[in-house]
């Protein structure tokens, strides 16, 4: 029988480190938001908190747009 | 398309009937928790999961093709088993979502077609060593990948921003979710979608109706995409109960991590090239992400009753197949009696069901009807070839339409 173990390690490899990045930035992202919501409350701006949550999110979409690109380049 | 015989047309009904469960099966595993932290309305939740299903099964015909190879011999066999394997498929995964648990429909017609082959042509014609490999192995390995994942992205989530709320941040993770769990139910379209394809056309190839080595004709694409996405649509209320509120508590933190694993998991195991179970990684990456959260626990009793139906999954459809296999072996008549205990059996489970409806209406409600799981699972121990006899007596003059052949308009 053979297993092939490099398969199991590289799944499980890639799909530990994408998905704490990808939650990891997302949760920037929305930290990000939530301090402009709170910036806002008291009457300041946080223009570079806002900016880098864009990026998060942008990044989150590309991964997206990736992974769409996965399933439809199975063919 | 000329000489269509009567069984090849059984067995495609069958087929799309078989996809029909798939689907409600299933989609707990991309919208469970998405309806559980209230991300969407459970109406809007199935209804994308639905479409989503539909385009992923139009998306491309690679896993249609590959299909059913290498398990079994494909050589020699024929439509009769084809249609064996899919009534124990189907009853599995009937009786699986009456109890409410989830669990694999690639592996109820894994078994299906393990015990139909080896009633038909001996333990012989399966391969032990792809058994071991594509079945067993993504089995355990699935769940562990992904909880493992989900557990650590939840727990790295947290640390960053500890307490998430407001509104920007419900509002965040409620696009995050959606997002995620669109990309499942695409995936789940892709890959489930074509499991019937790739049935349907080695049916057909069976029977000489396409020549072999054809692609997946139109109208197989087609019907087999509108049957799964229809399953979802109708929704399996019960296993988004189990998988959304029965395993833990989510927040909507721990609902996004979680899809996210289960999306990431999925994607990349395909594309790797070690297939896993959607089912199994959805349950992992639920518990994963209940874990990962302080003060998170998991209801191991239901993780139990959950993982003894994954180890009964392929042994319970192999027999279930392997019974109906060599009824069908009888004749003709054999054939129409298992077609006929088969609407008997769903009508039987469906009219169960009614007992204790599960809709979108109750889905998110945390009680447990432990009379109905319990006494469910009592019927489900013993061989299930013993309740459907059983049932057969005792449903036969319901005059119903089984539920199992609604699709069959779409032939």
């Amino acid at each position: 029988m053979k297993i092939d173990w490099a398969a199991i390690g590289s799944v499980f490899g890639v799909s530990l480190v994408a998905t704490v990045a990808l939650v990891a930035v997302f949760t920037l992202g929305v930290a990000g938001l939530s301090r402009r919501e709170r910036a806002a409350a008291q009457g300041n701006s946080a223009a570079l908190a806002v900016t880098g949550a864009y990026v998060c999110f942008a990044a989150c979409a590309a991964a997206v747009a990736y992974g769409i690109y996965l399933i439809m380049a199975k063919a | 398309m000329e000489n269509f015989s009567l069984i090849l047309a059984i067995v495609v009904v069958t087929a799309l009937a078989f996809d029909f469960t798939n689907g409600f099966h299933d989609t707990a595993n991309a919208m469970a928790t998405t309806i559980s932290t209230g991300a969407l309305k459970p109406k809007v939740a199935v209804a994308m999961s639905a479409t989503l299903n539909l385009v992923g099964a139009f998306l491309s015909v690679e896993v249609a093709n590959t299909i059913s190879k290498g398990l079994v011999d494909e050589t020699g066999i024929r439509p009769e088993v084809i249609f064996a394997a899919l009534v124990g498929a189907i009853l599995w995964n009937l009786l699986t979502w009456l109890v409410g648990l989830p669990s694999s429909s690639s592996h109820a017609l894994m078994g299906g077609l393990i015990g139909a082959t080896i009633a038909s042509a001996g333990t012989g014609a399966v391969h032990g060593d792809a058994l071991v490999t594509k079945v067993l192995l993504p089995a355990i390995a699935a769940p562990l990948v992904a909880g493992l994942a989900a557990m650590f992205a939840t727990r790295f989530s947290y640390s960053i921003s500890k307490n998430a709320d407001g509104e920007a941040t419900r509002k965040g993770y409620r696009a995050g979710q959606i997002a995620s769990a669109g990309l499942v139910s695409l995936a789940h379209g892709t890959n489930d979608a074509q499991k019937t394809m790739g049935i349907i056309t080695l049916a057909l190839i069976a029977g000489g109706v396409i020549a072999p080595d054809s692609n997946p004709p139109t109208w197989v694409i087609l019907s087999a995409g509108l049957a799964i996405a229809l399953g979802t649509y109708i929704g399996g209320w019960r296993i988004i109960r189990t998988m959304g509120k029965g395993l833990t508590d989510l927040q909507p933190q721990q609902g996004f991590a979680a899809q996210t694993s289960a999306a990431t998991a999925i994607l990349a195991s395909s594309h790797l090239g070690f297939s896993l179970s959607t089912t199994h990684v959805v349950s992992g990456s639920v518990m994963g992400a209940g874990l990962g959260r302080k003060g998170g626990a998991v209801r191991w009793s239901t993780a139990t009753r959950m993982v003894v139906a994954w180890a009964l999954t392929l042994p319970a459809a192999a027999l279930v197949a392997a019974l109906a296999e060599s009824v069908t072996d009888l004749g003709d008549w054999g054939t129409a009696v298992v077609a006929v205990l088969l609407v008997a059996a769903s009508v039987a489970i469906w009219r169960i069901s009614r007992r204790e409806v599960v809709d979108h209406s109750n889905v998110n409600d945390v009680e447990q009807p432990t009379g109905v799981v319990t006494a469910a699972i009592a019927a489900v121990t013993p061989p299930p070839a013993g309740t459907v006899t059983e049932e057969l007596t005792a449903t036969i003059p319901a005059p119903a339409p089984a539920p199992a052949s609604d699709s069959a308009p779409a032939v």
